[in-house]
């Protein structure tokens, strides 16, 4: 076997005393795409920052290409080759691909001023070699999510890169821009380059990766070649729990009784919004999860948007708990008893320096304050319910929320609104880039409000997730609801079909 | 870290706060604030004369209040994740009105009347001057550094207009009270900046209207979909820091026992955001420290005060100033990156 690239052994790090990192190991081969995989909090995210030189290691030894480095900054890693593409884009989307591509390295002319023809090159150069040809003079900005993240990837590939680091990188790609992703990937390993690649999607590992290590709790927990393992056996190793026992469980914790409806909650008749929600007719029962399945674009979050008062209804009725209303700020819609789990926790869920407790109790506090003042001790206790009740992992309420897991803070987030007492439940993408424990976690939760009486409306890319939770999809194009599934009876295929299909195909039309 | 983190959080427990292991960061910039104040004053002992007399105390407390006041507001509007540079602009308008409203015909047949008038209404005024910045922020999106730059410019303006220009002197040993009086052998104004402080630091800490600031500041999107008033809430924080700086316009113009509409208040703006940023506030918005601002606000007096007292000349205070500012944008920088 070759001499590996990259080996850490014995790595351990704490956080205010907190162990993050209690025995984590990584090898990486010259020339491998390896995956490191874990739940949210298994400590996968402090492992790369220690390799790129955001945290120093409390223990441990890191050797590079056999010897013992000590990698103190981001730009140490580069320095030794070392490069890494976030989740979020490091890259300034207002400058144009050539300077995004040259930006620190950007060749100069004798006098010193940048030589921008020599700089188109390189850019053409280094973006054809993944078979990819862009305007070079275009912002960055103005290129799909997918292409800029490419060009971050080409960029870092021009820059003599031993290792690159994806983390998460298809979690905003559709199916055919993972495909290029993959190719890319693959010419980067022929050229010798090793990938470290982090994903929650288990399925693409199989298909991009060579070896994998598994962390659970700030340890590995294992390494094998990714030929010798299996899909149930990684999800296995990262919950530490018996393969077999998961097997018997089914994947998801969503299936719900079918008969324990209630009445009418929400009911909307040819919604429209000034934000692309052209037509939705919608009827969500009491106790009932209601799946809205469709394209990226198709309208879900709209309708979502549009319901919570965030998006201006332009046209159509909206009536909760039979009652025609009107709802123009997400003031209103949650003194309705509506709630909204948006989808990107980052941007409009967590109030990063606010603590665990702040962050539960926000839109609690009207409920929870007198003449203008927070009933502090009232507070705590219902923080403290919510932390048992998830399951949330954090050192104490009062820790800032930014330092939990991904996981966590979304359940942080699921809490705020659970503590309202809604009456229906909007959920969008609620699991998504959450790992694979706290997300059967997330799911039993609702599962067990729903029992309760709760209504659900679930916008989720994941067919599974649809399928085996929501007694019916109601499937979006084009801003317009165009048909609605009834389930059981629903599958992967017919539910695919009601999404790509038509809405004029007559066999198709909406059985109401 | 976890020693630190026990030790900071039992220390300020004596202070009167919640010992919550969360502020234990935010408290070690306090303490560090309070260890290089105490060591000032140690090093003014030691080497200014007469530095323990009470006259030398007095003199340091009327000179600071009227910036602490201003910098408590500022450091609302910043936690905001906005700006007031009209502060110094309100302060002159508030100072311009009293005396015209006391020196009046009706306000000295109705002396009583014509005082709290005086105080009242100048404050009013201020009031609105902060509903205006704050609506020019929340409804029409305005950045903040524009919005108040409006104010900065007319303000001044406007109060000129009202004084013709004209320096105006008084006497009115009421009125003249807030900025020389005396409580307890300290300046009166000192107890106000003193009280104020303990009431804003209350406020954040403790109300609804507190929680909203911090959130707005901290992800106003994230705010507003949890039902957070944001409007209401930033256009509260602007007619705050508007009536502060009136307050201190009033206190400034009582000092003086004159109003001089193109100097009162002059770059107070500045002033109170070197306080705040001292004291531990960050323009991205989001935190409110408080007792910082009101510590950072008297760190930087007693810095001019100890440099003028042994004799350097004054324009070597500017640049200390701004050496000190330099450091505490340094210390907040690396204290966000670990």
């Amino acid at each position: 076997m070759a001499e590996p690239l990259l080996r850490m052994s014995g790595i351990t790090k704490a956080f205010a005393g907190v162990p993050a990192l209690r025995d984590a190991s990584l090898t990486i081969l010259p020339g491998e795409v390896h995956a490191l995989v874990g739940q949210n909090g298994a400590g996968k995210s402090t492992l790369i920052k220690i390799l790129t030189g955001v945290y120093r290691r409390d223990g441990g030894e890191v050797l590079w290409q056999g010897r013992p480095v000590d990698l103190r900054s981001p730009r140490d890693a580069q320095g030794v080759g070392i490069a890494t593409i976030y989740q979020e884009l490091t890259l300034v989307p207002q400058r144009t691909v050539t300077e995004n591509i040259v930006l620190g390295y950007e060749p100069r002319k004798p006098w010193g001023a940048i030589d921008w023809r020599a700089a188109d090159a390189r850019a053409r150069e280094v973006l054809s070699r993944f078979g990819i040809e862009l305007d070079l003079h275009r912002p960055l900005g103005s290129y799909p999510t997918a292409i800029q993240q490419l060009v971050a990837i080409g960029r870092a590939a021009s820059m003599d890169t031993r290792l690159l680091i994806m983390d998460e990188p298809t979690s905003s790609l559709d199916e055919r821009e993972v495909e290029t992703l993959f190719g890319v990937i693959r010419a980067l390993k022929d050229r010798g380059t090793s990938i470290l690649y982090v994903s929650h999607f288990l399925d693409e590992l199989f298909q991009v990766c060579d070896g994998v290590t598994i962390m659970r709790d700030g340890r590995t927990v294992g390494e094998t070649r990714i030929a010798d393992t299996t899909k149930l056996d990684l999800i296995a190793g990262m919950l530490g729990r018996d393969p077999d026992e998961i097997r018997a469980a089914g994947r998801t914790q969503l299936s719900t009784d079918q008969t324990s409806t209630g009445p009418v909650f929400l009911e909307a008749k040819g919604l429209s919004s000034d934000r692309r929600l052209r037509k939705l007719d919608l009827e969500v029962r009491a106790g009932e999860i209601v799946g809205l399945a469709g394209l990226l674009g198709s309208g879900r979050t709209e309708a979502a948007r549009a319901v919570f008062g965030l998006d201006k209804v332009t046209g159509g009725t909206l009536r909760v708990g039979g009652r025609e209303v009107r709802i123009n700020t997400p003031r209103d819609a949650i003194d309705a008893g509506i709630a909204f789990l948006t989808e990107d926790r980052k941007v409009e869920g967590i109030i990063p320096d606010l603590s665990v407790r702040e962050n539960l109790t926000l839109a609690l506090l009207p409920r929870l304050s007198r003449m203008g003042i927070v009933d502090e001790a009232r507070e705590r206790q219902i923080v403290d319910g919510f932390i048992k009740a998830l399951g949330i992992r954090t050192a104490d309420m009062d820790q800032p929320i930014r330092e939990l897991s991904g996981g966590n803070q979304q359940k942080v987030l699921l809490g705020r609104w659970l503590a309202l007492e809604p009456k229906l439940l909007i959920l969008d993408e609620p699991t998504r880039g959450v790992d694979v424990g706290a997300k059967l976690e997330i799911q039993s939760i609702i599962a067990k409000h729903v029992e309760q009486g709760c209504a659900v409306l679930l916008i989720s890319s994941e067919f599974e997730e649809l399928i085996e939770g929501a007694h019916n999809i109601v499937v979006l194009q084009d801003g317009r609801s165009v048909r609605r599934l009834n389930n059981p009876g629903v599958t992967e295929a017919s539910l695919i079909h009601a999404i790509a299909e038509p809405p004029d195909d007559p066999h198709m039309e909406a059985a109401e | 870290m976890s020693q630190q983190n026990s030790l900071t959080g039992r220390g300020l427990g004596g202070v009167g706060e919640a010992p919550a292991p969360r502020r234990s960061r935010l408290n070690r910039r306090f303490l560090g604030l309070v260890a290089a104040l105490a060591a000032l004053i140690l090093l003014n002992v030691v080497l200014t004369p007469n530095f323990l007399a009470i006259q030398t105390l007095a003199v340091n407390v009327s000179q600071v209040a009227t910036v602490a006041i201003v910098a408590l507001g500022m450091t609302l509007v910043i936690a905001t994740g906005g700006v007031d540079l009209s502060v110094g602009a309100v302060m002159a308008v508030a100072g311009a009105l009293a005396p015209l409203i006391f020196g009046s015909a009706w306000g000295q047949a109705n002396p009583g009347l014509g005082l709290a008038a005086a105080i009242v209404a100048p404050l009013l005024v201020a009031m609105c001057c902060g509903l205006f910045n704050g609506s020019l922020v929340s409804f029409l999106g305005v950045q903040p550094i524009i919005a108040t730059l409006i104010l900065f410019i007319s303000g001044r303006g406007v109060a000129q207009v009202l004084t013709n220009g004209n320096l105006q002197t008084f006497s009115n040993p009421s009125f003249t009270w807030l900025g020389t009086g005396r409580v307890l052998g300290l300046p009166v104004q000192g107890w106000i900046a003193l009280g104020l402080t303990v009431i804003v630091a209350l406020v954040v800490r403790k109300t609804i209207y507190g929680r909203y600031l911090l959130s707005v500041g901290g992800n106003e999107r994230a705010a507003a979909l949890a039902g957070t008033p944001v409007a209401r809430v930033k256009i509260a924080t602007y007619a705050i820091a508007s009536t502060f700086a009136g307050l201190a316009g009033l206190i400034d113009v009582a000092i003086n026992s004159a109003s001089d509409a193109a100097r009162v208040g002059n770059l107070m703006e500045l002033d109170a955001i070197a306080a705040a940023v001292v004291g531990g506030a960050a323009l991205s918005g989001g935190r409110a420290p408080i007792l910082g601002t009101l510590l950072g606000a008297v760190f930087i007096q007693l810095v001019g005060y100890t440099l003028i007292a042994n004799g350097v000349p004054d324009e070597a205070t500017f640049i200390v100033t701004a050496a000190i500012i330099v450091i505490a944008v340094y210390l907040q920088d690396s204290r966000r990156r670990t």
